[in-house]
């Protein structure tokens, strides 16, 4: 799922301060998930923005709603009362929901309520970890079902690098080093052979790097 | 291994004589005479000396500016060139330059992270990592093909070199590691800077019993230690690096001004041990802005005079 994390409530308000009536507009799956963006928290950031209008003297109507998810339009039907009346949203979607909403209202300011930090598992209750990086070409079969691209800072398709020690990352010791992890996977499954198989020069026009990616299924488009 | 460049490091490997190579920092500003006054101390000590490519991630004069500026002294420089800040034009168009200056070595790294650097916020690049850069170069060289595929016109003529590090972990991976670079191509090693010489042994008899110390050539690293505080910091601080505590201990047990020689005495005693250790082929002394000692090094390792060769 979609990791985010809230912005520093200041960096909210700067972005709002000149708004009238301001919608704080969560997001309840992914980033409902960790906590940062859900219809519950958006209305905590709401309650939060209010006091902070009231401190500052200043006359700002700031209401709090939210979907189930911002990045599928028939979602938005519930919604379109609110997000009329507001003068500027501040989306605690991740940055998907942010743009399509965006997308959705010309003239309507629209401000990010969240980092989005990374696509990500539950690694236990309030700890999050990146996991995949959307490359478009999945190497996992053959790294032992975990990911170098996401979780070797620096990327190495062969690794592990010289700066492995006792299983962690040269950046971190709190960092798992992917490439001992899945060395460790290899060696459970018995398939150490694998190691020594060079993993050859990477596509990468599949990545960010091919530009803007997009989807098409045409059979079942209607 | 019979010779493929006009690398003069390849003729002394594949004359068996023990080669010798050392390293030159860039400096952090543009005046070419800090790398020219360090190659100068060294020049008649080593075969070849390797120029560092933006090490632990800060921001120097380019190795291929400082390599071209050895060449222009009649010198033989190493290109070390990392990963982390070219993607695959630039790094196909650097050895196209380099080549075209007659640089024949190069040695191919992922790098240091750049958080241990001063550019902490940039992004890196790793489009290729160490193997494909191994990979790519034997390519270009061997094939006269781009990685695109298109053909190259007078081909790069580099003798191909990376580094090993013995001491990082998983140990049971680092042969494997050697013979996957092997596989790819590598012709010279370079090791990470060795202190734990059981260790390192242990790690050449696992290549032996490979046969690999019969595919490439293996220079074992050397660093000597300045101070028994430089050694505690490597052996705590250094990802990678293993110091033994007794190695701490005989330091810090001598004099603050003696342990300097207490540091150059311990590496000249290593390179005597390593000289006896079939498949170690040459030394690669990394005196790391202590360029003034290596000619002490050399000779007292019996080292000295460097080998001449008819180009």
């Amino acid at each position: 799922m979609i990791v985010g994390q809230q912005k520093p409530l200041e960096e909210i308000w700067d972005m709002i301060k000149d708004h009238s009536r301001v919608l704080v507009f969560g997001c309840n799956t992914c980033v409902a998930v960790c906590q940062q963006g859900g219809n519950k928290e958006a209305e905590i950031i709401a309650s939060l923005l209010r006091m902070k209008a009231t401190q500052e003297g200043l006359d700002i109507e700031i209401k709090d709603g939210g979907i189930e998810r911002q990045c599928e339009h028939e979602f938005f039907e519930s919604a379109t009362k609110s997000l009329e009346w507001a003068d500027a949203v501040v989306s605690t979607a991740c940055g998907i929901g942010v743009q399509f909403l965006a997308e959705k209202y010309e003239s309507l300011p629209v401000y990010p309520g969240l980092n989005t930090t990374f696509l990500g598992a539950v690694e236990k209750f309030g700890v999050y970890t990146e996991r995949c990086q959307a490359c478009g070409q999945c190497v996992l079969g053959l790294t032992g079902g975990i990911c170098p691209i996401a979780r070797c800072a620096k990327r190495l398709m062969n690794g592990p690098c010289g700066g492995s020690t006792r299983g962690k990352c040269e950046i971190n010791k709190d960092l798992d080093c992917a490439w001992q992890l899945i060395i460790d996977r290899l060696k459970a499954m018995d398939k150490m052979d694998n190691y020594e198989k060079i993993i050859p020069v990477k596509d990468w026009s599949s990545d960010r790097a091919g530009g803007p990616r997009k989807f098409v299924r045409e059979d079942i488009q209607v | 291994m019979s010779v493929k460049t006009p690398s003069k490091l390849e003729k002394i490997l594949a004359s068996g004589q023990l080669a010798v190579t050392s390293e030159c920092g860039p400096p952090r500003g543009s005046d070419p005479e800090d790398i020219t006054r360090k190659a100068e101390l060294i020049k008649n000590h080593v075969d070849a000396i390797n120029i560092t490519d933006n090490q632990t991630s800060v921001t120097r004069m380019c190795s291929l500016a400082a390599c071209i500026r050895l060449k222009l002294m009649g010198l033989e420089p190493v290109l070390q060139m990392v990963t982390r800040d070219r993607n695959r034009i630039a790094i196909q168009s650097d050895i196209l330059g380099a080549a075209s200056f007659d640089i024949n070595n190069m040695l191919c790294l992922s790098g240091d992270h750049q958080s241990f650097g001063d550019c902490k916020l940039g992004q890196n690049v790793h489009d290729l990592d160490s193997i494909q850069l191994i990979q790519t170069v034997r390519m270009m060289r061997d094939e006269a093909k781009f990685l695109g595929g298109d053909d190259i016109k007078c081909p790069p003529k580099m003798f191909v070199g990376a580094a090993a590090n013995p001491f990082a972990d998983p140990f049971e991976i680092r042969v494997p590691r050697l013979a996957k670079k092997i596989a790819a191509g590598v012709e010279f090693i370079q090791t990470q800077c060795i202190y734990n010489l059981d260790k390192f042994e242990k790690w050449m008899e696992g290549v032996r019993e490979r046969g690999l110390h019969e595919k490439v050539h293996i220079l074992a690293g050397l660093t000597p230690m300045k101070s028994a505080g430089m050694a505690r910091y490597m052996k705590n601080r250094v990802p990678g690096m293993d110091v033994p505590e007794e190695l701490v201990k005989r330091l810090a047990g001598v004099p603050k001004e003696k342990q300097a020689q207490e540091g150059i005495d311990i590496c000249i005693e290593s390179i005597q041990r390593l000289k006896s250790v079939d498949g170690v082929h040459g030394f690669h002394v990394m005196a790391i802005e202590w360029e003034e000692k290596v000619p002490e090094i050399v000779e007292r390792a019996g080292l000295y005079p460097r080998p001449t060769i008819d180009k």
